[in-house]
């Protein structure tokens, strides 16, 4: 019967996988039979199963954070040097600006000595375990188009993000939980919307399902008031009873996908309350990230992303927004807001790269952080705003990444006096992409999707590995 | 692309799985001993390096997509010696070697394995077949781009089945294959079919019957015009067209606010619904504009191309905002009429089909010429604005003409100066002036910090705070009350040269945050707490509950720093002499440190406290300041705010407010609309090189592409040009994709799997006869969609059973064939329909702006941007799905499970997953919980159900399936029902909340609830059986 013989092709590709060394297959293949062309991964042994990559929605400032320049600091005030900035488009700066010195302090710390500022005290720990990019640069300086960018590899939303393309090539290794999990904090969603996290041309399988922090943390996970466990249950016995009599007589195999979707929905309805029961982490853990369960936070978020992997999800995205610090307002500038959003980010991030550490998932798990921009060395002052902030700025910005294959305790890439241009291997959105593809395994240029008579790839045509951030 | 998928898993099934995996490998891993020049190396030519050595662009002289000319070489001679690769030009270059450039410039440069082909192919003797040797044109004429020619219908064996010559060429093609069609679908399946692929609804139980009970011989035909003239058949077929056009009701990116264009949407459904022929259709959408006289109705048409999205965000570069829509509308347009993917021609000569980076910007000039004006847009930015169409009624028009008259009549008497105003002006200046002396300072016997900061009394009894500067911070502040009566406590924030920038708060900025106040007094009856009726202030920000705020200011503008001040009026009248005020200021904000540096209180028995913040901090100064000495700005400054505020002017003012909101009230309609400028020069675009914004090259003028058809003798290349450019019937593509995308929605699948793509990419048609009959069929008919659809319905191949065999399973899976009927879930707006309609819940209005039914809390969550979803009052919540509001950024959630797009770009097919997220959703979802309570009561209350518990199932079953359960069914209902009655008697309390507070539907006594609760069960299972959620 052909129903059968397809649940034989299911299993055949199943085993097959494996034989590869994936072990798994993506639940949504595992759905459905006419997508299980996906998967078309690992094309070598991967360094890192998951990735964890922590979205600063609206552009931390690297010149306040991360990369430090003292130039900066001497010419504070002076007007910009005019040959940096002819030619130049800016979101919000008119006219010719002045350089803007960073008013936070800078030190030293670990072996590798990577400098921070005194924002950052709990990044300052693990330093060690990290590398930092100091010369990404990217081709948008608006936020929706820069974070669809950065997500997608291009500006123009319709492309897979990045989570869309390992689920669709790796699948998850878990068959209650979706692959590809998005968990949001801080001010409202990105600016890119829920596009950031699209499957594109993929199938819909493959996007990101957003994670709650209130109300059900899957949209429709409860039951309705009044639908016991146990009456949810006496109905899929009888809806299944139902669809199988009629497959009986249609003989249509997606029947019993359908059947399968449905049991798989009931035990997620167990599965996922408990993934996200903070309250059970015992207590050392809870402060080490600065959990309260039950209050909505990006430590909350960080530690589900943690449980998340330890179940097998393949990509968890946490996006915080908030670090758009033009310094129009005393809300978005970077002596209090900038501050403000460290305190709320600072510990948990840290606090996560520690806890994987020292549960030996870091090997196996890639912790990114950044966001899709960098911000300008000169103070904007939108309006004669007495407010210290910066603009958007493409040409320059950092991130940092660790675990999962990436060398620890490296700087990568240089800017030059005033954190302008980059002077020393230069790093784009592709060269990220096709390095976190790498580590899992995928050539970028292979892992394509055939749409409107063209091969796609997360990477368009360009992407280099960036061989030396890797281990 | 999903033939792909097939072909794949077909291929595990025969053992050869393991080959799978290298499905990117190049092309050498898989080629056996010998060369293929079509097969190895043309496409490689083709990727990297027609881009430049082609017809459109002989770089070097060299061309490589034609046999003679890559014979003869480029400018420096023959680069292919037959024979003798290693001395071939063409490998030296693709190695890199003689110190030269290594080929492709600047693209991905050829793989080991790719080289070794082509040296390969050049050591056997160059081998070109003439079928390739791409003489004519450069390119071989791909079948999609020639016209197609009306085939002859060909003969059948069985022509007892045969209904129209569709089934011809279905037939033919089975009997090649040796498979008989399917039998015909059982009545019930073919109403349902029938009406879910005309009006999207399911049809109701009468409906059915009478139906079933119709023996004319013509029952179906007359069926299927009643279906066709139903005013829900526009709905149904606005759809697909609205994907097609990206219709949504916000703007997309960052603020995605609203926008008004629901017009359009409607439009589109009353042009099906009238059956206008598609080459109308296409020329009102692109150009009604421009038609001579537009009609209203033609003007709304060009929404069309207003879809695109529109940038909000400050930092936006016009130019590069609208070049973005230029490019949408191009793209937009390929996809939909040309079936082709424009898109790769943006950047570079399209290296698969005949379109040069020219042609696509000669496109893109038509659409260059638009009418746009530039609007400032917030407080920095400049942005293009498009036409917007008001649509007032007679009645709205003339009452907006009056009430603009009088709102301008008032404005002007709101900024003259009278004499009986001017003093007034002198009065009011005086009392505010005056009203400090009501104030008497209160002399601290104590203040405290609770944070560690510093407090000390200073001479004027004013309080300067220094030392630690901690995150967070009380004052806490005690002194006697010097009279009775207390009407009004006053804080002054004052600047002072010891703190940051001159004060008066302890930020870095010299800002301050004050979160809470709290007064108490303190008198021998012990302490009491005085409560205050309200704050006034005469600077910063008062009471944002968002964060907490009772007070804070932003000093940093000021040239020197001011003092503020800030009253806050008791509830009533407190204290008497000797007692004691205890003042506690909470200082505790989102970024800590934000303390105040230097204040004072006070305390006032005035009946008339709020005199002293009577004008704002900066005019406190002004006024302060003699009238002889004030600088003409200042006097003007005063005099505008007075008038704001002038007693005499309050009746004025309140009534230009009651008028300006009667002018938002009138709620004239707008919708987005084209419009071309008046040009005497032919458009132009730029090309742009790469594809990117920021690199301009050559200028083009508007045309369109080489390679099809000329634009008919006597158009202009404008859009009116191109839109009847599209629809000419010497357009090769127009009618098979339009019909391809048509049959796309009743088998699943188009003739043209790709129906995106009919480019040289694109999948193959499973049937080339037939699309070109029906393609000439449909432009011969006029462009009838209604006549389209009657002839595709009428036909015996859509008439067949879906149920597979399992000789067909086995013989084609994915029923590329048509042996039998097309059975697949339905998409995202029916699956809400037929849960409405099953329900009785739907509402069948019509048209009209969109709705929002049911939505989870917190699902729209936009920057910048307060915008809530207030869900519709009655029947506004139960309309079609087509009628819920789409917002770009935040799709309704359930509509996105299901597949349905987010509308930002134009989509043409959407895919059709199978997930646990729908079943939670179908299951769950308070919307379509909903619909099971109200299809319980409706079950249990309608006469035509029956009153036993069998006749019952059987209607339910019936409002969600159309046909009767067989007896195995119904034995499962009736089994499932008696299992939810015995639970709910043991859990009443379960049925009781289970059934819902508020009676949804029919209203029934409350006593029945176990019977209910049994029955909404059984109906939630029933709306989400595989057969109520596919169209067998």
């Amino acid at each position: 019967m052909q129903g059968e013989q397809l649940k034989a092709i299911t299993r055949r590709y199943f085993f097959e996988k494996s034989a590869f060394g994936i072990g798994s297959v993506a639940l949504a293949s595992l759905l459905n039979e006419k997508l299980f062309a996906g998967n078309p991964g690992p094309h070598f042994a991967p360094k890192a199963k998951s990735i964890i990559y922590l979205f600063m929605a609206g552009g931390p400032s690297q010149l306040d954070l991360f990369d430090h320049k003292p130039k900066l600091n001497q010419f504070d005030g002076q007007p910009c040097p005019e040959e940096l900035i002819k030619g130049e488009r800016f979101a919000f700066i008119k006219g010719r600006p002045q350089l803007l010195g960073t008013p936070h302090r800078f030190s030293r710390y670990g072996q590798s000595g990577a400098e921070l500022s005194n924002l950052l005290p709990h990044l300052a720990r693990i330093v060690d375990d990290v590398a930092f990019i100091k010369s990404l640069h990217t081709t948008q300086f608006n936020h929706a188009p820069a974070q669809i960018f950065m997500n997608t590899g291009h500006q123009v939303v319709g492309r897979p993000s990045m989570g869309s393309w390992l689920t669709y090539g790796l699948g998850s290794e878990n068959k209650d939980l979706p692959g590809f999990v998005v968990l949001l904090s801080g001010k409202n969603q990105p600016d890119g919307g829920k596009s950031c996290w699209g499957s594109g041309f993929l199938p819909t399988v493959y996007q990101g399902v957003e994670f709650r922090s209130q109300g059900d943390p899957v949209l429709f996970l409860s039951n309705p008031d009044g639908v016991s466990a146990e009456t949810r249950r006496r109905s899929l016995d009888l809806l299944g009873n139902l669809n199988r009599t009629r497959f009986s007589v249609t003989r249509d195999p997606e029947i019993e996908t359908r059947i399968a979707a449905y049991e798989m929905a009931y035990r997620m309805q167990s599965s996922v309350p408990e993934l996200t029961d903070l309250s059970k982490e015992p207590e050392s853990i809870r402060k080490l990230y600065g959990v309260t369960p039950g209050r909505p936070s990006f430590a909350n978020n960080c530690l589900l992303a943690r449980r998340l992997v330890e179940r097998g999800v393949r990509f968890v995205q946490l996006y915080h927004r908030g670090w758009d610090t033009h310094g129009a307002s005393n809300n978005e500038d970077i002596v209090n807001k900038l501050a403000s959003l460290c305190r709320e980010t600072d510990q948990a991030s840290a606090a996560l790269v520690q806890d994987l550490k020292q549960r030996g998932l870091l090997d196996s798990t890639i912790v990114m952080w950044g966001g899709e921009f960098g911000r300008t060395p000169m103070n904007e002052a939108r309006s004669g705003s007495k407010f210290l902030g910066r603009d958007h700025h493409p040409r320059a910005f950092t991130m940092w990444l660790a675990g999962g294959g990436i060398k620890p305790g490296v700087t990568i890439g240089k800017t030059d006096d005033v954190g302008y241009n980059i002077v020393e291997d230069p790093v784009s959105v592709h060269d990220l992409h096709a390095t976190i593809l790498h580590l899992m395994g995928i050539d970028h240029t292979k892992l394509t999707f055939r749409f409107q008579g063209r091969e796609f790839r997360l990477t368009d045509v360009e992407g280099e590995v960036i061989r030396k951030v890797i281990v | 692309m999903l033939s792909q998928l097939h072909t794949r898993a077909a291929l595990a099934a025969v053992g050869v799985g393991l080959a799978l995996f290298s499905l990117s490998a190049s092309p050498a891993s898989q080629t056996a001993n010998s060369v293929d020049f079509e097969r190895d190396i043309q496409p490689i030519l083709k990727a990297s390096c027609y881009g430049c050595h082609s017809k459109a662009q002989a770089a070097g002289q060299l061309r490589l997509d034609s046999k003679n000319a890559a014979m003869k070489g480029g400018i420096s001679g023959p680069v292919i010696q037959p024979g003798r690769a290693s001395e071939s030009r063409l490998v030296h270059r693709l190695l890199g070697l003689g110190g030269e450039k290594k080929m492709p410039l600047g693209g991905k440069p050829l793989s080991e394995e790719q080289v070794a082909l082509i040296r390969k192919w050049i050591d056997a003797g160059a081998p070109w077949p003439a079928q390739a040797s791409g003489e004519d044109d450069g390119l071989p004429k791909h079948w999609a781009y020639v016209k197609p020619v009306r085939p002859k219908v060909p003969e059948v064996r069985n022509k007892a089945w045969v209904r129209n010559p569709i089934d011809n060429f279905v037939l033919a093609q089975l009997e090649k294959e040796g498979l008989s069609p399917s039998p015909e679908a059982l009545r019930e399946t073919l109403i349902r079919r029938l009406s879910l692929d005309l009006t999207g609804l399911p049809p109701s139980v009468a409906e059915v019957d009478q139906f079933l009970a119709d023996k004319d011989p013509n029952a179906y035909e007359k069926l299927v015009d009643r279906l066709l003239a139903s005013p829900h058949y526009g709905e149904r077929w606005a759809r697909p067209w609205l994907d097609l056009a990206r219709y949504a009701d916000t703007n997309g990116y960052e603020k995605d606010r609203r926008r008004s264009i629901w017009k359009y949407r409607d439009w589109v459904i009353q042009a099906f619904n009238k059956d206008m022929p598609f080459d109308q259709f296409t020329i009102e959408q692109i150009a009604g504009d421009m038609l001579p006289n537009p009609t209203t109705d033609q003007l709304i048409a060009t929404g069309f191309h207003r879809n695109t999205m529109f940038n909000e965000e400050g930092g936006v570069d016009k130019e590069e905002a609208h070049w973005e829509n230029l490019v949408d509308r191009v793209n937009t347009t390929g996809t939909i009429w040309l079936g082709t993917t424009l898109a790769c021609a943006q950047c570079h000569n399209h290296k698969f089909d005949p379109f040069s980076i020219k042609d696509y910007y000669r496109l893109m000039a038509i659409f260059n010429n638009t009418r746009r004006d530039v609007r400032a847009y917030g407080d920095t930015s400049t942005k293009f604005v498009e036409p917007e169409l008001e649509l007032p009624t007679p009645e709205q028009a003339r009452k907006r003409e009056q009430i603009r008259s009088e709102i301008s009549a008032l404005e002007q008497a709101l900024k003259t100066m009278t004499p009986e105003l001017a003093s007034e002006k002198a009065q009011w200046e005086r009392g505010v002036v005056e009203a400090a002396a009501d104030w008497a300072a209160l002399k601290p016997a104590k203040a405290v910090s609770s944070g560690g900061s510093t407090l000390a009394v200073q001479k004027d009894s004013s309080i300067l705070a220094s030392g630690q500067n901690p995150e967070t911070d009380d004052y806490i502040v005690e002194a006697k009350i010097p009279q009775r009566g207390i009407t009004a406590l006053r804080l002054e924030a004052l600047p002072d040269p010891s703190l940051p920038r001159g004060g008066p708060g302890r930020d870095p900025y010299g800002n301050f945050f004050l979160s809470r106040v709290d007064v108490e007094l303190l008198s021998s009856a012990g302490a009491k707490k005085l409560r205050i009726r309200k704050v006034l202030a005469d600077d910063g920000r008062l009471n944002d509950k968002k964060f907490q705020q009772l007070w804070s200011v932003d000093a940093s503008r000021d040239e020197k720093r001011l003092p503020r001040q800030m009253v806050l009026l008791l509830d009533a009248p407190a204290g008497s002499p000797g007692d004691t005020v205890r003042v506690t200021l909470h200082q505790t904000s989102e970024f800590g440190g934000q303390g105040l540096g230097r204040f004072r209180l006070s305390v006032t028995s005035s009946p008339e406290p709020e005199r002293i913040v009577g004008v704002s901090a900066k005019l406190r100064s002004v006024l302060e300041t003699p009238a002889a000495r004030r600088t003409e700005k200042q006097e003007k400054d005063l005099t505008d705010y007075f008038l704001t505020v002038a007693k005499s002017l309050e009746s004025k003012r309140k009534r230009l407010t009651a008028l300006r909101k009667e002018l938002d009230d009138l709620g004239i309609v707008t919708t987005l609309v084209m419009g071309e400028a008046p040009t005497s020069k032919p458009p132009s675009a730029i090309i742009r090189l790469r594809g990117s914004f920021t690199s301009p090259g050559e200028t083009v003028y508007a045309g369109v592409p080489e390679n099809l058809h000329p634009l008919a003798e006597g158009d202009s290349p404008n859009r009116l040009g191109l839109a009847r450019w599209l629809v000419s019937k010497e357009n090769p593509l127009v009618a098979r994709v339009t019909v391809n995308r048509i049959w796309e929605q009743y088998f699943g699948r188009g003739i043209v799997e790709t129906s995106e793509d009919f480019g040289t990419q694109g999948a193959r048609p499973s049937h080339p006869e037939l699309l070109d009959w029906l393609a000439t069929e449909f432009v011969e008919n006029g462009w009838s969609f209604k006549k389209l659809h009657r002839l595709i319905v009428t036909s015996a191949t859509y008439r067949q059973s879906s149920a597979a065999t399992p000789e067909l399973l086995e013989k084609d899976p994915y029923n590329r064939l048509l042996a039998r009927g097309a059975r697949f879930r339905v998409e995202a707006e029916m699956i809400r329909d037929i849960a409405l309609a099953a329900s009785g819940l739907l509402s069948r209005k019509i048209g009209g702006p969109s709705v929002f039914p049911y939505q989870p809390e917190g699902i729209w969550d936009i920057p910048y941007n307060d915008d809530k979803w207030e869900e519709s009052k009655g029947e506004d919540r139960y309309r079609r799905g087509i009628y819920t509001f789409i917002r770009r950024t935040s799709p309704y959630p359930s509509m996105l499970t299901f597949d349905a797009p987010s509308r930002e770009v134009c989509v043409v097919r959407r895919v059709r997953t199978n997930t646990p997220l729908q079943a939670l959703t179908a299951l769950n979802d308070p919307a379509f919980f909903e619909a099971a309570q109200a299809m319980a009561r409706r079950v249990l209350s309608e006469k035509e159900a029956g009153a036993d518990d069998s006749s019952r199932a059987i209607y339910a079953f019936r409002l969600c399936t159309s046909r009767r359960p067989t007896q195995e069914e119904l034995n499962q209902l009736l089994a499932g029902l008696r299992k939810e009655r015995d639970y709910f008697a043991r859990h009443e309390d379960e049925a009781e909340r289970l059934v819902g507070q508020q009676p949804v539907g029919s209203a029934l006594p409350q006593a029945q609830k176990v019977e209910l609760a049994a029955w909404t069960m059984l109906s939630n299972v029933l709306l989400n059986l595989d057969e109520t959620l596919s169209k067998e």
